[in-house]
């Protein structure tokens, strides 16, 4: 029965990478999100994955799922204004740290590994077949 | 009785059981500290054979009650499974080598499918003779 897991797991995977895909989707939206103060600026967010683990036997055995969606902590970046109608006191406007370059190269790392996924699951799928088909 | 497909049998589960480590490692490709696996095959079969031969298609699971009915132990690869040497480690302790991976899981499947002929070959055979042609 394991071709089956084998389905469930490369399932996991394509689960995993569509989040990512969403939270550069939400960062890349968010790039002009801009504010007049550091709190409420939007910080980009990345998923952080883990293995699933097998419970009864402790080893890496099921697949892939999201740990946590953690925020960039890189600097806000602060930009001076002072016409802007967002400006702040001191005429500054803050931009979200969201690097418009590393999230394209993050976006196509998702979509391949989204790829290499579903290719593993059409493999499987013929296997599976052929082995249904056995002895006719 | 001995199995009539005899090695391939096996085979073929060691070949899914592996199939699906490698499409495990492929799924966490983007895992921080993920170490990738693989089944070590020689090892395995090798192991398979000397269980074959000894004593052919014995039941290995553990009778503690004399009205337990003889059964087959779950066929697993856990005893042969290694970390794999990566040829160039990521930083985040990640040792998928989506090339090196996808290559061995193209592998795995093709010999799968060997196995499968070989069994078919078996059925066909078997066929025949029960036929007398």
């Amino acid at each position: 029965m394991s071709m089956f897991r084998t389905l469930d797991i490369s399932a996991t995977g394509l689960h995993a990478q569509t989040i990512r895909l969403n939270t550069i989707a939400s960062n890349m939206a968010n790039v002009d999100s801009i504010s007049s103060n550091a709190q409420d600026t939007f910080r980009g967010k990345k998923p952080v994955f883990e293995t699933i683990m097998d419970e009864a036997t402790g080893l890496p055995a099921g697949g892939v799922k999201i740990k946590d969606i953690v925020e960039n902590k890189a600097p806000l970046k602060m930009e001076y204004m002072p016409n802007h109608p967002m400006a702040d006191d001191k005429g500054y406007i803050y931009r979200p740290n969201v690097n418009v370059v590393e999230e394209m190269a993050d976006m196509m790392s998702a979509s391949r590994t989204y790829q290499t996924n579903i290719e593993v699951m059409n493999t499987s799928k013929q296997l599976l077949l052929r082995t249904i088909q056995m002895g006719k | 009785m001995e199995s009539i497909f005899g090695l391939h049998e096996r085979a073929l589960q060691v070949r899914s059981e592996r199939q699906q480590v490698l499409a495990n490692n492929l799924a966490n490709a983007d895992t921080p500290n993920f170490k990738a696996r693989d089944v070590d095959w020689r090892k395995q079969l090798s192991a398979a054979q000397d269980d074959m031969q000894r004593t052919p298609y014995k039941p290995d699971m553990q009778k503690t009650n004399s009205r337990h009915i003889d059964g087959f132990a779950d066929f697993t690869t856990e005893d042969y499974l290694k970390f794999r040497m990566p040829t160039q480690a990521a930083l985040d302790g990640n040792t998928v080598e989506a090339h090196i991976e996808k290559a061995q899981f193209m592998e795995n499947a093709m010999q799968y499918q060997a196995s499968l002929e070989f069994i078919n070959g078996r059925i066909t055979g078997i066929r025949g003779a029960l036929r007398g042609e």
